[in-house]
């Protein structure tokens, strides 16, 4: 920037501070103005204090022997311990390998759909068409982890299944898809693929509209054919999209749904079903280790966090607006 | 090629090259297109129709014949056998309960809370925003909020599941941005007219923000219907069991396992819940939502854009 740039930067700063400074009335006769505002923000603030702030607090207990008896006060500081056995155990090596088995096998498999699902329904000319596609593959977006569940076992379970129907008729026996430990994790995907795919593609659609159509009608002219233009222009054109979405998907990679996760674990695949949120539930929550699992996901916390973070910041390297 | 149409953002212009015929390798393309849309939407609607079907067969014509669209048999047993026993009507009941509480809940202290920050010049503004930030940065995660809960007694009631939640960060400036958008000068008339702040709010603002109140309410609403983990965690009587809860419960008793040890009490139907039932309560517990999703469908696409964006 050269001197008289910075110059008109500066007098435009000054007098937006003037400005500011008219403007501002003492704070006092500012809250005796609008008391009622802040009457509003009173409810939601204290909302905030108490059930996300005041669990932070209770993080102190990762570093006790908290005993429910003894409460915070009374309760043995410990250190780090509970941090120590946790990375000495076998259970942290599962959980890791488990967690990122799911979030790689997502990335690998499910990321794309959307991306694709999109590319071919921008190909569309029918809109009737379209519109009526777009509204079935929404649909299982909206239905709950216990429906998904409940189908997976209804098309999927050994007796009567309709999966397993037609597997025993073409090979004569039957696969125990719901219990077998090399099962869990396609199925988990392919819920995973079943449910979100639809609904992942809005975002990429809503890229692919703002493509001006003058570029279609000059590639045309020039001779491009469909994959000439899939490569030229509309994928340029969500190509910042995808980045974004990519980056943010690795920075959430610790975040696998837990709650379908739940639902699908047994007691013969938990060795591979087994992630941080469902650990700290059971060892939190059924056993009452509660001093050991806030650690757990004390941790998980944490790393997710520093995660979040760094990858926000590299997608605004790429020039988006990241999340936060 | 025949007909090339480029479509943008819901508009889209033809135009002809006349005389020109389509390539085979185009049209082959074209009819390929179709065809797999089509498939994926089948794909996704096929698990429910089965379902469907399923719950008015016979138990024996669900054992026996491998695949079928139609049953051969209209049977309304396993309707007739959830109405009998009730359990999954009380969950029904339960549901409904907790999603128009939540709901009203979470409108009532997400609006109250975005209305003020969305004012251009009110004081503590940064503050405030900074303090939900971080929320969304960071939480004290599941043990410590489990036991906060507890300490506040909230274990087993419907308080657990409504007002831990009351306000989703993301919705909360989702609201605060529509507000944003509403002309000052109607404020400031009604000002000069001597509305107080909470009048402007509850006379202007609101009334004027419907369409973002009702794309809201209704995420808020999805949530709370399709809540599993939360009502898994706070809620140990089986009468205020939800919907998601009670059909996890039947779907399960037919593996063999049970979640905390204890029977559904099944009253004097006595028999444990065969294929039809499960698929039968699984299409009463999808029903609801499959009702409101015209509506849903009029509102989510904006949610998700604005969800996107910082705030």
């Amino acid at each position: 920037m050269d001197a008289p740039a910075v110059a008109t930067v500066n007098k435009k700063k000054a007098a937006k501070k003037a400005r500011e400074k008219v403007s501002q009335v003492p704070f006092r006769t500012y809250f005796k103005r609008h008391y009622l505002l802040y009457l509003m923000l009173l409810p939601g603030l204290i909302y905030f204090i108490i059930f996300k702030y005041v669990p932070m607090f209770g993080i102190v207990i990762a570093f006790q022997n908290y005993s429910p008896w003894l409460g915070i006060k009374g309760s043995q500081w410990v250190g780090l311990m509970h941090f120590k056995n946790f990375f000495a155990s076998n259970d942290f090596g599962m959980l890791l390998r488990n967690t990122l088995w799911i979030s790689f096998l997502n990335l690998v498999f499910y990321f794309p759909m959307p991306i694709i699902i999109a590319l071919l329904l921008n190909e569309i000319r029918h809109e009737r068409y379209k519109k009526v596609v777009q509204t079935c593959v929404y649909i299982p977006h909206f239905v709950s982890m216990v429906v998904v569940y409940s189908l997976t076992y209804m098309l999927l379970n050994e007796s009567s299944g309709i999966i397993n129907q037609l597997i025993e008729l073409s090979t004569g026996h039957t696969i125990d898809f719901l219990s077998s430990k090399a099962w869990f994790r396609p199925l988990i995907i392919l819920q995973s693929m079943w449910k979100e795919t639809g609904y992942g593609t809005i975002i990429f659609l809503a890229a692919l509209a703002g493509v001006d159509v003058q570029l279609y009608e000059a590639a045309e002219v020039d001779g491009a054919g469909r994959w000439r233009k899939l490569w030229h222009i509309t994928l340029p054109a969500i190509k910042s999209t995808i980045i974004v979405m990519l980056i943010l998907r690795v920075g959430s990679i610790l975040n696998t749904g837990y709650e379908q996760i739940f639902l699908m674990t047994n007691s013969l695949n938990r060795s591979v079903a087994e992630v941080f949120d469902t650990y700290v539930y059971r060892q939190g929550i059924t056993q009452g280790s509660f001093s050991y699992s806030t650690a757990v996901g004390l941790f998980k916390g944490i790393v997710g966090t520093i995660m979040v973070l760094t990858t926000n910041k590299i997608s605004k390297k790429f020039g988006e607006s990241g999340l936060y | 090629m025949a007909k090339a149409a480029v479509q943008a953002g819901g508009s889209y212009t033809t135009y002809k090259r006349t005389g020109i015929k389509g390539r085979f390798s185009t049209r082959f393309g074209n009819f390929m297109i179709y065809f797999i849309c089509g498939l994926l939407a089948v794909i996704a609607l096929l698990p429910f129709l089965y379902i469907v079907a399923g719950s008015f067969a016979t138990e024996r014509e669900l054992t026996e014949r491998a695949f079928f669209i139609l049953p051969h048999e209209i049977s309304m047993n396993a309707y007739k056998y959830i109405v009998k026993t009730g359990t999954v009507f009380n969950g029904l009941k339960n549901s409904i309960f907790l999603t128009v509480v939540g709901t009203f809940i979470n409108m009532a202290f997400t609006t109250t809370f975005a209305y003020p920050l969305s004012k251009k010049d009110f004081r503590g503004k940064d503050v405030i925003l900074n303090i939900i930030i971080v929320t969304m940065l960071f939480s004290g995660g599941m043990i410590p909020s489990y036991m906060l809960i507890r300490n506040l007694k909230m274990i087993d009631t419907y308080w657990a599941l409504t007002i831990p939640g009351a306000i989703n960060a993301f919705n909360m400036i989702i609201v605060k941005k529509f507000f944003q958008g509403l002309p000052e000068e109607l404020e400031e008339s009604a000002r000069i007219d001597g509305a107080s702040d909470w009048k402007i709010f509850i006379k202007i603002a609101l009334p004027l923000s419907k369409p973002v109140m009702a794309s809201i309410s209704l995420f808020y609403a999805v949530g709370h219907w399709n809540d599993y983990f939360g009502s898994m965690i706070y809620l140990n009587t089986g009468k205020k069991f939800t919907i998601q809860l009670v059909l996890r419960q039947i779907v399960l008793m037919a593996q063999g396992i049970q979640s905390d040890g204890s029977m559904i009490d099944w009253g004097n139907v006595g028999a444990p819940p065969d294929q039809a039932v499960k698929m039968a309560a699984t299409v009463v517990a999808t029903v609801p939502i499959l009702l409101v999703y015209p509506f849903i469908q009029k509102h989510f696409a904006k949610g998700v854009m604005v969800g996107s964006v910082k705030g």
